[in-house]
């Protein structure tokens, strides 16, 4: 049953006292960054964010405190469940020592719609072909999932475009909605609702549910950004030879942030260090990524941003049924070249060669590149 | 992406640069492989690359041949007898002969294109009966870097077996130029023709458009498709070629289905 919390301190300390890692938005050098809380003091409550293409900014709100008033922070699960760099294995004495996979018990609490969906996107990439990651798998289920309902979609948002969002439906622990006195928490799992059950809560009335839709509605017509999926799979398909990919390569750094920011994207290297393999995060605007015979396949930048955005619309569902964008703007926010995967998704497909192709300016925002540099 | 240690059993220069080596699991037996298939051979400490299987070993393990291009493919290559390296694999799909029974069969391998095939060569000189004339078409660079000679000149006795060279020397007798010159010296009843063909991209694109377009099928035309390669198992992301993953769906595909990929520039 849904309940309402007046305070996510008894949650944080039963998770604690539960054997959790508890992590969840906290602010670091003015941006939301993923943390461990120790308490609920930690989270970034009076927070708002402010994003548009190139654009992040965090400034404390002169209204109530709202705990959760802003929207994806460069943080995504994946750095949980897909981590940057793992070891694979030592070779010691000529055989393959695997390394174990670290597992941590953590429970996240604030992941959004999108970052649930995202989860689910993964989920079929790491575990639905005829090699299952057994790493991933271990790690995702290590995962106690509080999820919370986005109020104040960014700027760059297109959850609701994708079907993703604002509210989650499915895939979490526990769903929090921010009420103007405490939390709407529904259990979507058996340790969920034994978890709510325990903590000190009063029942949710229709009033509260109420409260609860209208936020969602609310946020769902704020989203920042759109994009129309009617045809897009086949449309990118017939565009490939378009010139289009080439004006957006010039504006393009090819700096591979839009990739790891991404909570879906999963292309991986490999890295030797001595007896040690390791696993890294590795993205396909980076030229090594296709070499072949001492070239790259996709040598041009215009052949590199194709690849990208055709992956995320169109192959993603010949290869895994699904979508490999979830709509939470994080590309569009943290590409220091401002480049709108929504706006280049309308223009490629429609009809190439109606918009003006007039080089835009690559202006990088300081606070963009610092924070990116951070990420890595 | 845990290697399993095999064992150098053998390691026979071919050439120059390639190195034939043949590998025993150090425990227990090797999984069984297709033509067609590859595994990723790892050089301790070095790295991991996908090299094809061009043969079974006698006692069961793998005969792969190895040009040595870059820092992976050095270090297997000076590998020793009796030195252990990991092995994963086998992976990817294989060349399909039983599609070719019944029909003629062009063979077309360009360059080290030959080791994927030489399975397919190898069934083809011991089941001659089952296909109908059989031509083995080769193009290489120099004679010095044409791999398998002697196996070459043995399987001459069974079937056509035509070889080109880019850069002649003196003693030379064959033809020369690219071996799209020797498809229209090949004897085959297009319209019964199973053909295999691997080799550089552009070798592979050129003899395909060739054979389809004297009428063999494109479904009955098979092409090894070769791709930056990190995992082998449709992970890394790296030899997606449109919807495919190369290492999965390929190596091995018919030109029906890669035509239109192979078309679009830099996919
Ligand atoms: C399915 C598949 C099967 C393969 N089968 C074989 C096989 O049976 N035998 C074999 O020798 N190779 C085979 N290859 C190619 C082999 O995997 C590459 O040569 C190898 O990855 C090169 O790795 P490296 O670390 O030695 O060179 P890298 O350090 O990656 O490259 C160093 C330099 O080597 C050159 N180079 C890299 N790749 C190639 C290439 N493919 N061809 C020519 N030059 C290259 C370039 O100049 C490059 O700059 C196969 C590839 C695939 C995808
Ligand atoms: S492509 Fe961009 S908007 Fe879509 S899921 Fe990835 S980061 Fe978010
Ligand atoms: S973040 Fe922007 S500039 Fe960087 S690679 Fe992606 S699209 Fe290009």
């Amino acid at each position: 049953m849904d309940v309402v919390l007046a305070s996510l301190e008894p949650l944080i300390r039963a998770l604690r006292e539960g054997g959790h890692t508890v992590v969840g938005p906290t602010v670091r050098d003015g941006v939301i960054r993923f943390a461990e809380l120790s308490s609920a003091a930690d989270l970034p409550a009076g927070w708002r964010d402010e994003q548009e293409p190139g654009r992040y900014r965090l400034h404390a709100s002169s209204g109530p405190a709202e705990v959760f008033g802003f929207a994806a922070s460069p943080d995504s699960v994946k750095r949980y469940t897909h981590p940057p760099r793992s070891s694979l294995f030592r070779w010691i004495e000529d055989t393959a020592v695997e390394t174990p996979v670290e597992a941590p018990r953590l429970a996240l609490l604030g992941v959004r719609a999108c970052d649930l969906a995202a989860i689910a996107v993964q989920d079929r990439v790491f575990l639905g072909g005829r090699h299952p990651d057994e790493a991933y798998r271990a790690r995702r289920e290590a995962l106690f999932l509080i999820a919370v309902t986005c109020s104040t979609p960014g700027g760059t948002c297109f959850c609701a475009s994708m079907g993703s969002g604002p509210r989650a439906t499915t895939g979490f622990d526990v769903a929090l909605t921010e009420l103007a006195d405490g939390f709407l928490a529904e259990p979507g799992t058996a340790r969920g609702r034994d978890l709510l059950a325990a903590l000190p809560h009063r029942p949710a009335t229709e009033d509260d549910r109420e409260a609860a839709e209208r936020i969602e509605s609310t946020a769902a017509a704020r989203m920042g950004r759109r994009v129309d999926l009617d045809g897009i799979r086949e449309r990118l398909v017939e565009q490939r030879e378009s010139p289009l990919w080439d004006e957006i390569a010039s504006r393009c750094l090819m700096c591979a942030s839009c990739t790891m920011v991404c909570p879906t994207c999963f292309c991986v290297t490999t890295e030797d260090a001595d007896d040690e393999r390791f696993e890294r995060w590795d993205s396909c605007f980076t030229l090594g990524f296709t070499e072949l015979g001492g070239e790259p396949v996709r040598s041009s930048g215009g052949a590199r941003y194709r690849q990208w955005l055709t992956h995320k619309f169109s192959t993603w569902v010949d290869q895994f049924g699904t979508y490999g964008c979830v709509g939470c703007g994080r590309c569009v926010t943290w590409c220091p070249a401002g480049i709108d995967l929504t706006e280049e998704l309308r223009a490629v497909t429609e009809e190439a060669g109606t918009r003006d192709v007039t080089t835009q300016g690559t202006e990088a925002s300081a606070t963009v590149s610092t924070a990116l540099e951070r990420l890595r | 992406m845990i290697p399993v240690p095999y064992r150098v059993r053998s390691r026979r220069p071919d050439r120059a640069d390639t190195v034939t080596l043949t590998l025993d699991p150090v425990e227990g037996a090797a999984p069984p492989f297709l033509p067609g298939q590859f595994t990723m051979l790892y050089a301790p400490g070095v790295g991991e690359i996908p090299i094809s299987i061009s043969g079974h070993a006698r006692a069961g393990g793998y005969v792969q041949t190895v040009r040595a291009v870059g820092a992976v493919s050095r270090a297997l290559c000076r590998t020793r007898r009796g030195e252990i390296i990991g092995v994963r694999g086998p992976f990817g799909t294989h060349w399909d002969l039983g599609l070719a029974h019944g029909l003629d069969v062009v063979v077309a391998a360009g360059g080290l294109g030959l080791a994927p095939l030489r399975p397919v060569v190898r069934h083809l000189a011991a089941h001659g009966s089952r296909f109908g004339r059989i031509t083995l078409l080769v193009g290489s660079r120099t004679p010095s870097t044409v791999i398998y000679p002697r196996e070459l000149a043995r399987w001459a006795r069974d079937f056509d077996v035509l070889v080109t060279v880019d850069h002649p020397d003196r003693a030379w007798r064959g033809p020369t130029g690219l071996i799209t010159k020797l498809v229209g010296r090949a004897v085959f009843d297009p319209a019964r023709t199973y053909a295999f063909v691997c080799g550089p991209e552009i070798m592979m694109r050129a003899t395909a458009s060739l054979l389809a377009d004297r009428g063999v099928r494109p479904g009955r035309i098979a092409l090894s498709l070769e791709r930056n390669m990190k995992c082998g198992i449709g992970r890394c992301g790296h030899c997606q070629l449109g919807p495919l993953f190369t290492c999965a769906d390929g190596p091995v595909v018919t030109y029906d289905m890669a035509a239109p990929l192979l078309e679009v520039r830099q996919l």
